[in-house]
């Protein structure tokens, strides 16, 4: 692997510029004459817009324009889209409302732009904000799923009666039921998973400048696909075309899922742009991302499971309530379905799987992708499964996962997915001896001499990652396909720099890419650069979600390096003359082997662009490019072993210790992938233990700020001990599987699973709060 | 935030003045309420006027029968200094627990007392030890500062300028934080003094702020044992109920955490 290439613990480039304060984040950017917008919001969950009063407003100091809703609808401005098609059990296709980028007439989230004041300074446009009156007529609000499906609930869009957006099914329910009717055992368990906000570091920002003369517009925004927010910011929303729109996302401080769709803000600030002529500058604070970025999660689920006498799962069936907010956001339609209930099958062998997955609107924020997308909620239904499974049928909850865990691969499931390959017992196993589950009744019978109460929990997760075929992703309705594109250029003097469709905001790509080239090349890493984050510089590219950029954006570059490989040796063998089949390249040089002679790459990268000596027929130069598209997903799937320890009196559960057995095929950067998986971790107990949105009865969102909203910190979180049992991908020529979400979709199973079994009661929802673990002791 | 005159005068009567020069001016300690709220719109005070310059309200002070902090003393110092570590270290531990280190290091007692925020530390801690708040016109007992949520005996323009706390047998504080802002979920102070008099005091708690738990003062004078709370009962009622906690789990708290003081103190 050499010190830099594949599977060296190098350390991250771009840590540097981080941790000097060196980074360069959309906010940080100032161009000549920019103006600065503050969006109005409305304060009611759901109201009529009766009038909008802008004229004090321009008065103000330094006030450059006034936009509203009714101007966003007077210009043709495209309503946001949602880019997965579902098509519900009776056919029909999804029931979508309008969402204007400004709402002309129906606020239905507190929080959702009217208007926007542009101003000169960033305060001139808030104090001018201040004095624009909107006058709203209130309606009733639908703050939760049970508010929405209730009979006579008040409608959002004359689209979906009742609510509801689509009813859609997967699997065969004739035949699980027939596997519920003949089962020895049924489990069945209610949960409710807890809806998040995503609460990247950086908010959301924008700057938008339009060049009159060129008709070409330049947005730097904080995304993570800025290829995809180009191609939908020109094809659909009417504001500019895609050849005359640059689309630049520089250092991004963290999306974990909310910085893939494109939002109002960012449409406006690019269309406010041309129409007050000068560039606009947003830049969201706390309180906008708590109400305006997507949220994640948010299930109401029934789940029940089938054993035959010998405790083997005979059939799932699951029935989920998913709430949508107030309109679709870009992916919300497939992540409740095609990222969820596809994976259902957990690492069990189920022959029979039903799922109903019904998707409502609410009047909150809209829901979307956050870390693990859908996956998380998968994982927790079947784990909380299981382990309810075993406590019901009084059998080890180990046994029982081992018992039914699937051995032969591929394995195809009953909801559409093949898994390649795993060894979910390498997995469990070593969780289990990292976590001495042995010796755990002998612990827990010490705590309990002790007072205190102490649980064990298992949580052994599947997902799909790689994301995505895109045929495969075409067939079920996504509206882009998931493949991902490469350049490689090596420069003149023999550096080079890596072009990609993949999109770094904290994973690491600037290095883990490098070692790609370093292990091919036998470079060092500080001779490559990756360019990335910009359609002008990029060819292409989908960016980074669903943990796809090792999978599918490194595999692209690998494609593409092969083919500046197979030229150069071309190039190495003329100048060499020798064959070239017998060039390899190690070090740097393209030797001629069992010889001395050899060339280094500086050398053979100026003969490609002197051209003074190629062979006969070849182009100058030694730039190729790829698009590589999977052919099926990725399988990360592991074990996490929790035990803690809970405080009776207070309710308060501590970690006793956390292990985490992940098979992600071949690691990159074994450094880089543990910082994942404890990012990943720390969201996956911060949703356990912690984090849980609130609205009110009238749509108010209670938890609006780090006050009330609990967000993980390190001392929440314990000395995790991580291992990996590594099977290697066959779907791609890396063996790689992807990291980013693993421990956001395995751990809160585990905690809840540990903390359940601490207190001897099933019935806890997360967050598990001190106040609900007290309350689920004492009754 | 709006526009507002910054001032730092450099005594308590120069502030003073500024302060009735002001048309609605507000003094300023550490900031870490006042900023945020500055910040939010939510306050837009003509002036300004820094306190943290003023020499004479700064530093923490042996008294014959126990300690004197002045007004404009941060967390920090009030929890590292060895006076307050020898004379009632159960202070100094309370101190050690606000917020996190930025916090306490701007954060000012005064200003924490003057705020009187329902889930703040210090009120349980001044009231339990039955101290005494100074300003710069008079001397108010704690039994008659603090006046329900985020209110005080303190006048328009009043300035706190330091607490006296009377040294005390025994004390103890335990605090159970709120998940989110890990201000006092609830928090309670138990102190004994010389004299055997017993004062228990509980923040984060009650719908009207810091409050004096008479059921346990009763049970610890009795007994002073972590035990004799054993079979205290705390009503629900008058406690404040939200997303993190519920009236009668605040009620448990308070009991369970004046064991814990009472553990901690002995
Ligand atoms: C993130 C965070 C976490 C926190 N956690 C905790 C916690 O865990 N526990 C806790 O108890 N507190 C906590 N606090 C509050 C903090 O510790 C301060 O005590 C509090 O903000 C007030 O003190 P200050 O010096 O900052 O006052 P300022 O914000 O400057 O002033 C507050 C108010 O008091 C007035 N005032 C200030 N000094 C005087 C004076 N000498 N005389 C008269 N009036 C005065 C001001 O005019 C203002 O109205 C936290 C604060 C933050 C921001």
């Amino acid at each position: 692997m050499g010190v830099e290439g594949i599977g060296a613990s190098v350390v991250r480039k771009e840590d540097r510029r981080f941790i000097t304060g060196k980074g360069r984040y959309v906010d940080d950017i100032k161009l000549v004459g920019m103006t600065h917008a503050h969006f109005i919001r409305s304060p009611h969950a759901h109201a009529k817009i009766k009038s909008i009063d802008t004229s004090e407003a321009m008065k103000m100091p330094g006030v450059v324009g006034v936009l509203t809703g009714q101007q966003v609808v007077d210009d043709k401005i495209g309503n946001l889209i949602c880019g997965w098609a579902i098509t519900s059990k009776d056919g029909t296709g999804m029931k979508m409302g309008a969402w204007p980028a400004m709402a002309p007439e129906t606020v239905r989230f507190v929080g959702q732009a009217v208007a926007v004041v542009i101003a000169e300074t960033k305060n001139q446009a808030r104090d001018a904000a201040e004095a624009v009156v909107v006058n709203y007529e209130e309606l009733p609000a639908v703050p939760d799923i049970r508010a929405a499906i209730a009979p006579g609930a008040p409608q959002l869009h004359p689209e979906a009666p009742g609510n509801v957006i689509y009813d859609w099914t997967i699997g065969d329910e004739a035949a699980t039921d027939a596997a519920f009717k003949s089962a020895a055992n049924v489990v069945s368990l209610d949960i409710t998973n807890n809806r998040l906000v995503p609460n990247a570091m950086e908010p959301r920002a924008a700057i938008a400048e339009y060049n009159e003369p060129e008709e070409h517009f330049t947005l730097y925004t904080t995304s993570q696909n800025p290829h995809v927010a180009r191609l939908v910011l020109s094809a659909f929303y009417n504001i500019a075309q895609e050849h005359k729109l640059r689309v630049v996302a520089p250092d991004v401080g963290g999306g974990f899922g909310s910085k893939i769709f494109i939002y109002p803000e960012e449409m406006v600030a690019l269309w406010a742009s041309k129409k007050v002529g000068r560039p606009v500058k947003w830049t969201g604070d706390r309180t906008e991302a708590f109400l305006t970025d997507a949220h994640g999660r948010d299930h109401l689920t029934k789940a029940e499971m089938a054993f035959d006498k010998d405790n083997k799962v005979t059939g799932l069936r699951v029935k989920t309530y998913a709430n949508l907010g107030g309109y679709m956001s870009l992916f919300s339609s497939s992540v409740p379905t095609y990222l969820y209930a596809t994976l259902l099958s957990g690492q069990y062998n189920i022959p029979n799987i039903f799922a109903e997955v019904i998707s409502v609107y609410t009047n909150t924020v809209p829901v979307d992708a956050y870390r693990g997308a859908g996956r998380p909620e998968a994982s927790f239904v079947v784990e909380r499964l299981m382990e309810t499974a075993a406590r019901q049928l009084k059998v080890d909850p180990a046994e029982l996962r081992k018992k039914n865990f699937i051995t032969q691969f591929p394995h195809q499931t009953p909801v559409i997915m093949a898994y390649d390959i795993g060894d979910f017992h390498a997995s469990l196993d070593a969780a289990m001896k990292a976590i001495d589950y042995a010796g755990f009744p002998a612990r827990k019978a010490k705590a309990k001499s002790e007072g205190k109460l102490r649980g064990i929990g298992i949580s052994c997760y599947i997902e799909a990652c790689g994301i995505a075929p895109s045929k495969a992703v075409g067939s079920l309705g996504a509206g882009v396909g998931l493949w991902e594109s490469a350049e490689v250029r090596v420069n003149p003097v023999g550096t080079i720099e890596i072009l990609t469709g993949s999109h770094s905001h904290g994973q690491g790509h600037e290095t883990t890419f490098c070692q790609l080239i370093a292990d091919r090349l036998g470079v060092p890493i500080s001779q490559v650069q990756i360019v990335h984050g910009d359609t002008d510089k990029v060819q292409f590219g989908m960016g980074t979600y669903g943990s796809r950029s090792a999978a599918v954006g490194l595999t692209a570059i690998l494609k593409a390096m092969e083919k500046v490989e197979a030229k150069a040796k071309k190039i190495a063998a003329h100048q060499l003359e020798a064959s070239e089949n017998d060039i390899v390249i190690e070090n740097g040089e393209f030797k001629v082997a069992g010889t001395d002679k050899s060339l280094a790459l500086p050398m053979v990268a100026l003969a490609a662009y002197t051209a003074h000596n190629l062979p006969d027929g070849m182009e100058p130069g030694l730039k190729e490019g790829a698009f590589y598209d999977p052919t099926n997903f990725t399988f990360p799937a592991g074990a996490y072993i929790c035990e803690m320890e809970v405080d009776a009196g207070t309710g308060k559960s501590t970690f006793v210790n956390f292990v985490a057995a992940d098979d992600f095929g071949r690691l990159i950067n074994p450094m880089i992938v543990e910082g994942q998986v404890h990012g990943g971790l720390a969201q996956g107990i911060g949703q356990a233990l912690l984090e849980g949105v609130v609205y009110d009865s009238s749509g108010q969102l209670v938890t609006a700020s780090f006050m009330d909203y609990t967000m993980p910190r390190a001392d929440d979180l314990p000395s995790f001990k991580l291992s990996h049992t590594t099977t290697l991908c066959p779907g791609n020529p890396l063996g790689v599987k992807g990291c980013g979400e693993a421990g956001a979709i395995g751990a809160s199973a585990a905690v809840i699973n540990a903390i359940t079994d601490a207190i001897d009661n099933n019935k806890l929802e997360m967050p598990a709060t001190p106040d609900r673990v007290w309350h689920a002791i004492h009754g | 935030m709006y526009q507002t005159t910054y001032h730092r005068p450099s005594s308590v009567d120069e502030a003073a003045s500024l302060f009735a020069k002001g048309s609605d001016a507000k003094y300023l300690a550490g900031g870490h309420t006042l900023i945020p709220v500055m910040k939010q719109r939510l306050a837009s005070p003509s002036d300004v006027i820094d306190l943290c310059k003023i020499k004479e309200l700064v530093g923490i002070e042996p008294t014959g029968d126990g300690i004197m902090i002045k007004a404009a003393t941060t967390h920090s110092d009030v929890a590292s200094s060895e006076t307050v570590q020898k004379a009632i270290p159960a202070l100094a531990y309370l101190a050690s627990l606000i917020g996190d280190p930025a916090v306490r290091h701007r954060g000012t007692i005064g200003g924490s007392l003057a705020n009187n925020d329902p889930a703040a530390d210090y009120p349980a801690a001044v009231l339990a030890c039955g101290a005494t708040v100074k300003t710069n016109k008079r001397s108010i007992s704690a039994d008659d500062f603090f006046k329900g949520l985020f209110s005080t005996a303190l006048e328009d323009g009043e300035i706190i300028t330091a607490v006296s706390f009377p040294v005390q047998d025994k004390a103890g504080y335990a605090k159970f934080n709120h998940p989110a802002s890990r201000f006092a979920l609830t928090g309670v102070f138990v102190a004994k003094t010389p004299a055997g008099d017993v004062r228990a005091a509980a923040t984060g708690a009650s719908q009207n702020g810091v409050m004096r738990v008479p059921a346990i003062e009763a049970a610890l004078k009795a007994n002073w044992s972590a035990a004799a709370l054993d079979n205290v009962n705390i009503s629900a009622d008058g406690l404040m109920n939200d997303i993190h906690g519920t009236s009668d789990y605040r009620a448990n708290l308070v009991k369970v955490m004046a064991q814990r003081a009472v553990t901690a103190a002995s």
